[in-house]
């Protein structure tokens, strides 16, 4: 009995100590979909690796923003960059914590993965509704090679409100100025034509079935599904084809430097190589968090990801972060967050 | 002495079962109460900002914050409107013939098979029609009602060739007729029931009269439970409209007005389950204004019905004096 009673006590004494020391053993985030695969690899190796866990909802970017403003979470992520303003507001500070890519995707038949060639005014005007069969003269001159077939062209874009079609939609304004005037960025914007399907995998499986169809996807979606990917011209006017390569040399030749809080599209990027349609996602923390062991935590995790995970990274065909990017961001920790410990994490 | 003690305690269980179910009752008020004071709520800040114009502005455009909700309205009422023109006969063939016309041994399988769709959820239905259904439709259907229905006039309009995802099949009749899919499980169920509680007796009267059986349908069967068969027609209405998963498979997803039927256009449900997510500001009062709006065309579909059944009551009685 009195055992019985001691053991009891212990273990409550055991439980008070777990609480207290709970900040370490898990983190809290909530945020964007588009990176909960890698993340949640991450999170299984780095708790075999440290016994920390990860617990991540991928509940989507405006949730995830919601969450941290809020306070629920360690950290909130977000696929479209938070511009300073909006930062400075909620003392957050902001920083990328993987890359990947936006593809268009084809399907017409005997098409195989990046045949077709395609410029960014030619994909403008699909998505504007000018061209609206793919015989049309000026997709033909772009692939002198191909027989194009005279067919219409079903334009697929997503349904939902979605940090992709925020990258998509980025680049079009980018290069399109008619784009840019008629339809505008965001998460969601009024498609001039075409049909949404629901998420990466609903514009996937439009696509795959609807010969003729168009529409874009994270890279990783393409590869699944097997679909052909097409190339593209980027700002330097070489023609390139969608891969972790083209990806990290879009974000080599960015201007991260001159970028507050790392807030930067990383659409039509200059570099020879860069693949113009490429995107980063975004952790958010606070500067000065009340809890600074859990923010050290979110961090010395992110740390770990960056060094151990890459090869993780590229099986789910995510990008990492270039070397130099990872240095500017632990740098700017050290100048932005407002705890003692940060600085030890970065060595 | 014990008697009264134990009547005592009937009573006392009599008061309180009484008022727990009055408690649950009001519990259901409360809730209806609360939605709609948080939908009114919710909604205020867009039409303040738009005015009655939210209800009749086509444009649904995030970027520039100008929203209107009348193509996701049209695309609801129609697409409700397809599945009971389709759903509505059908089911009542079924319970019809269940009840009325079906050897024993056919009774059973088939009634066992209605209930069975009636559990299918509707995600199901929804990568049903979007895998199978649609390019189905797209390759067979679609080409023939372009070539038999779209040369006559008005009606013509409505079957044009689409412009984009013409091979797709992804459409607001696709949408109309998965919902009417959906819905007839649920219609033909709860008229199979109410059919079965008319007694043998009228029945049997009927025939031994020397009534046909469509005689016996139209003029015992049917008036005897009308409540009954105008009740499941609104279970199923209801959820034709306020369908969700399975709609935004198939519609389309279009924020345009569809110009035909073979066009994707959307619906309510379906627009509110695609951008709540990351919609905020004014796009997330739009999105609530829409709920209230559907909530609106629900209630005045209830009207409706209770007034169309009033109508049906008054006009018998005055048959029967």
């Amino acid at each position: 009995m009195t055992m019985f009673r001691m053991t009891l006590i212990a273990g409550a004494l055991l439980a008070a100590g777990a609480v207290q020391a709970a900040d370490v053993n898990t983190i809290n985030g909530a945020g964007a979909t588009f990176p909960y695969p890698i993340y949640a690899k991450w999170a299984e190796a780095y708790n075999k690796a440290t016994g920390v866990k990860l617990n991540y909802q991928s509940i989507g970017s405006g949730g995830g923003v919601k969450q941290i403003v809020a306070k629920t979470v360690d950290f909130g992520a977000s696929d479209d960059a938070l511009p300073p303003e909006k930062l400075a507001e909620h003392g957050l500070t902001q920083f990328p914590s993987v890359m990947g890519a936006v593809v268009p995707v084809v399907n017409l038949p005997g098409l195989e993965a990046n045949q077709m060639k395609l410029d960014p005014e030619v994909l403008a005007d699909i998505y504007l509704g000018k061209i609206i069969k793919w015989n049309d003269p000026k997709i033909a001159a772009l692939n002198p090679g191909l027989s194009l077939p005279d067919k219409l062209i079903s334009v697929v874009r997503r349904s939902d409100g979605s940090g992709t079609t925020a990258v998509f939609t980025n680049y079009l304004a980018k290069v399109s100025p008619e784009w840019k005037e008629k339809v505008g960025e965001g998460k969601a914007v009024n498609w001039p034509v075409g049909m949404g399907g629901k998420g990466n995998e609903g514009v996937a499986s439009y696509v795959k079935q609807i010969e003729g169809a168009i529409g874009y996807v994270e890279s990783a979606y393409a590869k699944q599904n097997k679909l052909a990917t097409v190339q593209m011209k980027n700002k330097a006017g070489n023609y390139v084809s969608v891969s972790a390569k083209s990806t990290a040399a879009a974000a080599a030749t960015a201007d991260w430097k001159s970028a507050t809080d790392f807030y930067l599209w990383l659409t039509d990027a200059p570099g020879a190589e860069a693949w113009p349609i490429s995107n980063q996602t975004n952790i958010l923390v606070y500067k000065e968090p009340q809890d600074c062991a859990r923010t050290e935590a979110v961090l010395k995790f992110f740390d770990w990801a960056w060094k151990n995970g890459g090869a993780m990274a590229e099986e789910l065909d995510y990008v990492p972060l270039p070397k130099e990017l990872v240095e500017q961001i632990e740098a700017s920790w050290k100048a932005n967050i407002k705890c003692d410990g940060v600085a030890a994490i970065v060595k | 002495m014990s008697l009264e003690r134990s009547l005592r305690g009937l009573a006392l269980g009599d008061f309180a079962f009484r008022a727990i179910t009055l408690l649950f009752a009001f519990l259901v008020l409360l809730l209806l109460a609360g939605i709609i004071i948080m939908l009114v709520q919710g909604a205020m800040p867009a039409f303040k900002a738009f005015g009655w114009d939210f209800i009749t502005n086509e444009t649904w455009d995030p970027v520039r914050d100008d929203y209107g909700a009348w193509a996701p309205i049209v695309g609801t009422v129609v697409a409700a409107l397809i599945a009971m023109l389709i759903g509505l006969p059908l089911s009542f063939g079924i319970s019809i013939f269940i009840t009325e016309m079906a050897p024993q041994w056919l009774k059973r399988p088939v009634g066992t098979a209605v209930e069975l769709l009636a559990a299918v959820p509707s995600i199901i239905y929804g990568m049903w029609g979007l895998f199978f259904f649609a390019p189905f439709f797209a390759k067979h259907v679609q080409p023939l009602l372009v070539a038999s229905l779209g040369d006559v006039p008005l009606l013509g309009a409505l079957f044009q060739m689409p412009i984009t995802g013409g091979s797709s099949g992804v459409s607001v009749l696709t949408a109309g007729i998965v919902l009417a899919i959906m819905i007839v499980p649920f219609m033909a169920a709860v008229m199979r029931d109410v059919f079965e509680v008319v007694p043998s007796v009228l029945r049997e009267s009927a025939y031994g009269m020397g009534a046909t059986t469509w005689e016996v349908i139209r003029n015992v069967v049917l008036p005897y439970t009308k409540v009954g068969v105008v009740g499941g027609i609104m279970l199923g209405l209801g959820r034709a409209l306020g369908e969700t998963m399975a709609v935004t498979f198939v519609i389309g997803n279009a924020s345009k007005l569809p110009t035909s039927l073979l066009e994707p256009g959307n619906t309510i449900a379906a627009k509110l389950a695609n951008e709540f997510n990351e919609a905020d500001g004014l796009q997330m009062d739009a999105l609530i204004a829409m709920g209230l709006i559907l909530f609106a065309i629900t209630f005045v579909v209830l009207l409706l019905s209770k007034l169309l059944l009033m109508r049906l009551t008054l006009t018998q009685e005055g048959q029967k004096t």
